[in-house]
């Protein structure tokens, strides 16, 4: 079935594009004339992180086209959460953005308060912030370092692990749980921070920070690296409006715009932080070569947020204070006959979630808009006519987590 | 149904199975295609075989993981002398039995030759006389030497061990290479590498992987050209021991001297490339085929900058005999040829570049991009033949930093200049154990295979450190490098050291002048750098805390 799909696919690709074909007369005469093939990247394939399928059509080295085949994680994630109180759907956004689970479990929280109109007490407020932050920098690590891979650097990934390790020792004290921590919940957090973590969790801001510039030093400015992402992938800025991208793909590509500060929720709009975009000029030192929106500048936004995550971090752990943690009236909790759609800057872009509720305890209705599906359905458009090593650098850049694309 | 009592892979299914008589239709379902035909008999010689192995290992593994440490440090510096040994043992043989009457006319009987023309030998009474004559107890034991090493004398013996060695060589050289290699790896990454197995930091990994790679199934897959998939990585491995047939280890230690060991070697190392596209080719996958292609494209854009830095030194010594480049750089630090002139002082860069690309090391390692191809050429092969490819290409590093070496950084010479060696020339003039023992040191503090490995080896420790530092250039960007930037630079350099040899031989005192001073300001900034490794690395090892932070230090294994 999926081999049949796949030949039709070819045929139609060939018809729409003739042109393709390399009818050169010296290619002709000389019998130059070469085969292109198709050839499947992923789904088990060292550099599309999960299970991603690319088909690529190729000649040479030359990719052609490219062709993003997903589905291979689903498990019907949003129709769960129809049959499903809020606060028991928590656990199921863990699974969609695995690597960003705070940040998940925000976004659903902030979609049902609005829903129901709950207050979120300021104490959970400014823990949800620090949290968030604190996995936008874990999970950013893990785009740095992935990337890294991609391009062949294996020691930066190692490196990036182990302060990620780091920040999950710090979730595990908080929460119990090192990957899926279903902490942030409908009306507040979980539980209170431990004895203590407040200072472990400056001492580990004042060991990460310079970190960011070993990462510099050792990935984003060394000269091969520059290299092989610097004008690679290029997506404008019209284009990345056009196709949705949103989160560092669509500040890669010079627009200034961030959830955090246009539509801010759970009391961003008293944080002070810059929204970085790589544009020559806005970075001090940036390489000769690169273009605005090409993946290095996609690749180096991240390192730029996370400068600014422990900014917010710290301003938030300085004004923490002793409070409440939940919401009142929690308890069997009603949704009204309402709608609601909430998006949150995730660190890969907007996860929104659309809620329906009739007036019972389970919503009619949970839609997600996953940022990694909808920055996913630029391959195509990007992904043609680049080597083969390209690819990796372009998918690479986009930073999906297929467990969001799927689902 | 016997078998399947001792098959322990269908345990987990037969747990929940109460009758004995569902275990028929458990085999029929899940029967495997190499199941046992028959019950398996204990006979008394199994029990024999099972009961020795028991034995030895309960014995030598409380010895062998004890002690693991010297006993790793012994094989290694072990491997060292034995190499050396021979060579002593030859020299000995050829001055005192065969004497100056074995050689043909015009042939100079070398003080340590491995290598001789003698294919025929004394009688023990003969070697008898010659001793009478001269007699003493330093006599006496020199004498029962002479009968111990008699059969060393012809020429096929010496063959034979020469072969030995070479193999040997060839399998000691790899396996600790990789092991290296994933210490340094575990290094550079904070973490600790192989630490298990054997007892200490893992001496033993690469032993049990070699095992574990033995028993693995060889698959060859149903569309593959068989022919060609099963012989390709022959192809990777037979030129990479032929390499060590022309490699010299010492003044006259080699198992054959070539006038062309340069170009025998360079062409050998070329037919491995011959493996890759085999190997791609014939394992019908596609992304097998990427790295075949790759492999030829990035053959044709290294070989040119490869050999043309290669005949640079060739120009400055006037021979592509291999040990006659490594006598030529014979007086110290200041003698090697990296030292004698700018243009071979970048020569020797460039080759170190190109020679990257041609072992298919980071970041060249394209034919095996594992993000990009999966595994490159080698996707499709398991077991021996996979660890075939990668002994290959290990035994190949150790080769090109070998001749990297021999051609630019003094060969089997140490930093001392032999004119200082006078002091032994007594002792080894004066023959018996006295002349053994004087050879010996003069090996051991002035020029010896020990030199040899010791420089190789530290430039096989560079190609690993530049591997986990860049990132993979792509094969558009080595094309470039190597055709447009290395090839125009190497013939500049060839020009300017032709120009720079010309001019040495005029009678000018004033060149000469020249000459020396920049010998000397290019060996100066060499001692620099080699002393610049060790500062840094204690550097950084007793500042490790504000270099990587209290956090990472105390977050790694082992601190």
């Amino acid at each position: 079935m999926d081999h049949a799909y796949e030949i039709g696919m070819t045929e139609t690709i060939l018809q729409s594009n003739p042109d393709v074909l390399i009818d050169h007369e010296r290619v002709e005469q000389g019998d130059l004339r070469t085969e292109e093939m198709l050839v499947n990247m992923g789904p088990q394939h060292p550099s599309t992180h999960g299970v991603l399928r690319l088909v690529l059509r190729t000649d040479g080295e030359m990719v052609l086209d490219t062709v993003p085949h997903i589905g291979y994680l689903h498990r019907c994630a949003e129709k769960i959460g129809e049959s499903l109180p809020p606060y028991q759907y928590i656990p199921y956004t863990d699974r969609m953005d695995y690597l960003a689970a705070m940040n998940d479990n925000q976004a659903f929280a902030v979609a049902i308060e609005r829903l129901c109109g709950l207050e979120v007490p300021p104490r959970a407020q400014i823990i949800r912030v620090i949290v968030a932050e604190l996995n936008r920098i874990a999970s950013h690590l893990v785009a740095l370092g992935t990337y890294g891979l991609d391009m062949g650097a294996f020691t930066p990934f190692l490196y990036c692990f182990r302060e990620r390790e780091m920040i999950l020792d710090l979730f595990e004290a908080v929460c119990g749980a090192r990957l899926t921590y279903s902490y942030i919940t409908v009306g507040g957090v979980r539980e209170d921070l431990p004895d203590g973590w407040v200072d472990r969790c400056r001492e580990y801001l004042d060991y990460f920070e310079p970190k960011i510039s070993d990462y510099n030093n050792l990935l984003s400015f060394n000269h091969i690296f520059v290299k092989r992402t610097a004008n690679i992938g290029v997506i404008s800025p019209d284009d990345a409006i056009a196709f949705g991208l949103t989160g560092p793909m669509l500040r890669g590509s010079g627009v200034r715009f961030d959830l955090r500060k246009v539509a801010p929720y759970d009391g961003y709009e008293a944080y002070e932080f810059d929204v970085p975009i790589a544009r020559p000029g806005g970075v001090d030192e940036i390489p000769a070569n690169v273009v605005v929106g090409d993946s290095w500048s996609r690749y180096y936004v991240r390192v730029l947020e996370m400068i600014q995550s422990v900014r917010i971090i710290r301003q938030a752990l300085d004004r923490l204070e002793d409070g409440e943690l939940l919401a009142k009236k929690l308890k069997g909790l009603k949704l009204p006959d309402d709608e609601v759609y909430v998006e949150v800057e995730n660190p890969r872009g907007q996860l929104g979630f659309y809620v329906k509720g009739d007036g019972s305890a389970i919503p009619s209705r949970v839609k997600a808009r996953g940022p990694s599906f909808c920055n996913l359905c630029i391959t195509q458009h990007v992904c043609r006519d680049v080597l083969l090593a390209d690819v990796p650098a372009i998918v690479g850049s986009m930073d999906v987590v297929m467990g969001e694309v799927d689902r | 149904m016997r078998w399947i009592d001792s098959a322990w892979y269908h345990k987990p299914l037969l747990h929940y199975i109460d009758d004995p008589g569902a275990r028929d239709v458990i085999v029929t379902r899940f029967s495997v295609p190499w199941q046992p035909r028959g019950p398996v008999s204990n006979g008394i010689i199994a029990q024999g075989v099972i009961g020795v192995a028991r034995l030895t290992y309960s014995v030598a593994a409380p010895v062998f993981s004890r002690f693991a440490g010297l006993i790793l440090i012994g094989a290694v510096v072990g491997t060292c002398l034995a190499v050396w040994a021979h060579s002593l043992i030859f020299g000995f043989v050829d001055a005192h039995i065969l004497g100056g009457t074995a050689f043909p006319a015009g042939y100079a009987a070398q003080p340590f030759a491995y290598f001789s023309p003698s294919t025929w030998g004394l009688s023990p009474s003969v070697i008898l006389v010659r001793l009478e004559a001269a007699g003493g107890l330093g006599a006496a034991m020199s004498g029962v030497l002479q009968y111990l090493t008699w059969p060393v004398q012809f020429g096929f013996v010496r063959d034979v061990i020469g072969l030995g060695a070479i193999f040997g060589l060839f399998n000691i050289i790899p396996i600790y290479t990789i092991w290296w290699e994933r210490k340094v790896a575990g290094r550079i990454q904070s973490r600790l590498g192989p630490m298990r197995v054997g007892g200490w930091h893992g001496w033993a990994q690469s032993f049990a992987d070699g095992i574990k790679l033995l028993l693995k199934e060889d698959l060859v897959p149903k569309d593959a050209d068989t022919v060609l998939f099963r012989t390709a990585p022959y192809f990777a491995i037979i030129p990479s021991i032929l390499a060590f047939v022309a490699l010299p280890f010492g003044t006259s230690y080699m198992f054959r001297e070539l006038d062309v060991a340069l170009v025998f070697i360079l062409g050998v190392l070329g037919v491995e490339v011959m493996s890759v596209i085999m190997a791609g080719w014939a394992s019908n996958n596609k992304w097998s085929i990427y790295g075949a292609m790759r492999e030829a494209c990035q053959m044709v854009s290294y070989e040119i900058p490869l050999s043309m830095s290669l005949l640079i030194p060739v120009v400055c010594v006037g021979s592509m005999s291999l040990t006659t480049v490594g006598e030529a750089q014979s007086e110290g630090w200041f003698s090697w040829l990296a030292f004698s002139n700018p243009f071979i002082f970048a020569a020797f860069v460039s080759y170190f570049i190109a020679s990257l690309a041609s072992v298919k090391r980071a970041p060249f390692d394209l034919p095996e991009a594992e993000s990009e191809l999966v595994a490159g050429f080698h996707t499709e092969y398991s077991g021996l033949r996979w660890s075939m490819f990668f002994f290959a290409e290990y035994a190949a590093m150790f080769v090109i930093a070998a001749l990297a070496s021999i051609l630019f950084l003094g060969g089997w010479h140490s930093p001392l200049p032999m004119s200082w060696a006078g002091v032994f020339d007594g002792w080894v003039a004066s023959g018996g154990m006295l002349g053994l023992v004087g050879a010996g040191m003069k090996g051991l503090l002035f020029s010896g295979p020990i030199w040899l490995m010791f420089k190789a080896v530290f430039l096989l420790y560079v190609q690993i450190w530049l591997r986990w530092t860049l990132p993979r250039v792509r094969i558009d960007q080595v094309l470039y490098a190597c055709i447009q930037v290395l090839l125009p630079l190497t013939m500049l350099l060839l020009l300017g050291t032709t120009l720079w040899v010309w001019a040495s031989t005029s009678d000018s005192s004033a060149w000469a002048m020249f000459d020396s001073i920049v010998t000397r300001i290019l060996g100066v900034i060499g001692i620099v750098m080699a002393l610049a490794f060790p500062s840094i690395a204690v550097y950084g090892f007793y500042n490790r805390r504000r270099l990587v932070g209290n956090l990472a230090v105390d977050a790694m294994p082992g601190s």
